[in-house]
């Protein structure tokens, strides 16, 4: 009993922070998608087609688990429109920004091993022979494309290697990229 | 003490087991299936069967399905626990990779509360975020975050580490800081083993002992060197050593594999785990190394 109140008292807490957050409307809006491998394509797609599209995490009350939401100018909702339909994505929602999304991480850690170089963004890692830019190792995350990203990275050079986001499919694939990207921008090779 | 351990493996089409696991020749045996020591949870079950051997304890038991990141895998593993399996009835249960899903992981929790006797509950990984995500990570005995995910557990905000607010500092020396705020906001499991250059073993008190040595530095790179601190944590539990004790022994066991090893940041976990076996009789036979501890470890009760 005493677990089944506190989760009830945790719904509570959660749906009054919501609302004393709501603030009001924004020129952007948010698209929210039923997978986290939906947001990773449509992001690529929007983004190929020219648009501000940038990955935030949800408000609370649509959030359910390891989410990720895309933010967009809401002037430019029907090239959006026309681009997720052209690449077969379905949003579950639209709704304009009302101040209540997180900011994904921004700072990157780099560290230095002499012959290796690493880069950490969020919880991802991700290691390169300096020589030969090859990927040598990825660590870090919990989500279970992490192992399976790495299984398709490591022993690969940068410039061959497939993007962490043509694969992954949750937060810590999407932060895999972010460390791949700043990686292939620090690259002496 | 029977144990239990929850993960996936990244393969799409591995089926769900609820089997013993061994080791041999250098690969993981699960029920019918071989497969080699990745990271993620094999790395973990690798470490684990073999810290098991060394202490003499039965392996543990697996429930673990293929999920390459979709969450399919996850969800039957979670139904399987919740829906088809029997109740819990081992003494320790790790979870492990595991697609997060709050409302999953709260069905999971209320089964476990409504047991007779709770299980000791060690979380890291995917399992960690949802606990911490869900509001009830004070549920759990022990997490083993990184310094990046303790940040993670400080920030009261964040429901996943890719969200954590950039000025909660992710770096070793504001580690402490981390632990007292993720305590104050109930996001920290009892006992934390924070992985870093010094390995942190803290609880709601604050820092109980700390492992400095042997330093290998090149150990942070190598993908699954946590999955391998988790799994040799867990056999100490299971071979009946308190939590704070399992932690700091463990943490040092990690850190000799490295040293023995002579790693480099291009090792990989299976390459670490060769020397295993040597390293955790070392760790517990080692005069100057105990949990009330003195030279590397600095410990208190």
């Amino acid at each position: 009993m005493r677990f089944i109140r506190r989760v009830i008292d945790k719904i509570r807490t959660i749906g009054t922070a919501g609302d004393r957050e709501r603030k009001g409307l924004s020129e952007r809006g948010i698209l929210i998608f039923e997978h986290t491998s939906d947001v990773i394509r449509a992001e690529s797609s929007l983004k190929e087609a020219g648009i501000n599209a940038q990955v935030k995490g949800p408000p609370p009350e649509v959030r359910t688990g390891c989410d990720m939401a895309i933010e967009f100018p809401l002037t430019s909702g029907l090239k959006v429109s026309q681009v997720l339909a052209e690449a077969k994505i379905k949003p579950l929602q639209v709704m304009p920004l009302q101040n209540l999304l997180l900011e994904p991480v921004s700072l990157y850690h780099v560290k230095d091993f002499g012959n290796y170089l690493m880069v950490r963004a969020a919880n991802m890692k991700i290691t390169i022979s300096k020589s030969d830019c090859k990927i040598v190792n990825i660590s870090g995350g919990g989500c279970p494309d992490v192992p399976y990203l790495a299984e398709r990275l490591v022993g690969k050079n940068l410039d061959e290697a497939p993007e962490p986001r043509s694969l992954g499919h949750t937060l810590c694939g999407y932060a895999l990229q972010l460390a791949y990207e700043e990686l292939r921008r620090s690259c002496p090779g | 003490m029977s144990w239990l351990i929850v993960g996936t493996v990244p393969y799409e089409n591995f089926p769900l087991v609820h089997s013993p696991c061994t080791t041999v020749d250098g690969k993981l045996r699960i029920g019918e299936q071989t497969i080699p020591i990745l990271r993620g949870t094999p790395a973990l079950l690798a470490a684990a069967c073999s810290a098991a051997d060394v202490l003499g304890i039965d392996p543990p038991r697996v429930v673990m399905a293929g999920d390459i990141g979709r969450g399919d895998g996850s969800v039957r593993v979670y139904r399987s626990l919740v829906v088809e399996g029997k109740d819990f009835e081992e003494s320790l249960i790790v979870f492990h990779y595991l697609q997060p899903d709050v409302d999953w992981h709260n069905k999971i929790l209320l089964k476990i509360e409504e047991l007779p006797q709770k299980p000791i509950l060690v979380a890291d990984a995917g399992y960690m975020y949802v606990a911490k995500m869900s509001g009830f990570a004070s549920s759990y005995d022990l997490f083993t975050p990184d310094a990046g995910e303790m940040a993670f557990l400080a920030d009261e905000t964040a429901p996943h580490p890719f969200y954590t607010r950039g000025f909660l500092l992710q770096e070793e020396e504001g580690v402490p800081a981390l632990i007292r705020r993720a305590y104050e906001n109930e996001n920290a499991a009892r006992y934390l083993l924070v992985k870093g250059r010094k390995d942190l073993v803290a609880s709601i008190d604050g820092i109980m002992a700390e492992v400095s040595e042997p330093s290998v530095p090149t150990m942070e790179p190598i993908g699954g060197t946590g999955d391998s601190l988790t799994g040799i944590v867990a056999a100490l539990l299971a071979s009946g050593r308190s939590l704070p004790e399992a932690a700091a022994l463990g943490a040092k066991a990690n850190r000799l594999m490295g040293l023995l090893a002579d790693a480099t940041p291009a090792f990989s976990v299976d390459e670490l785990l060769l020397v295993l076996p040597q390293a955790l009789e070392r760790t517990l036979s080692d005069q100057e190394f105990s949990y009330t501890g003195r030279a590397s470890c600095h410990c208190e009760e």
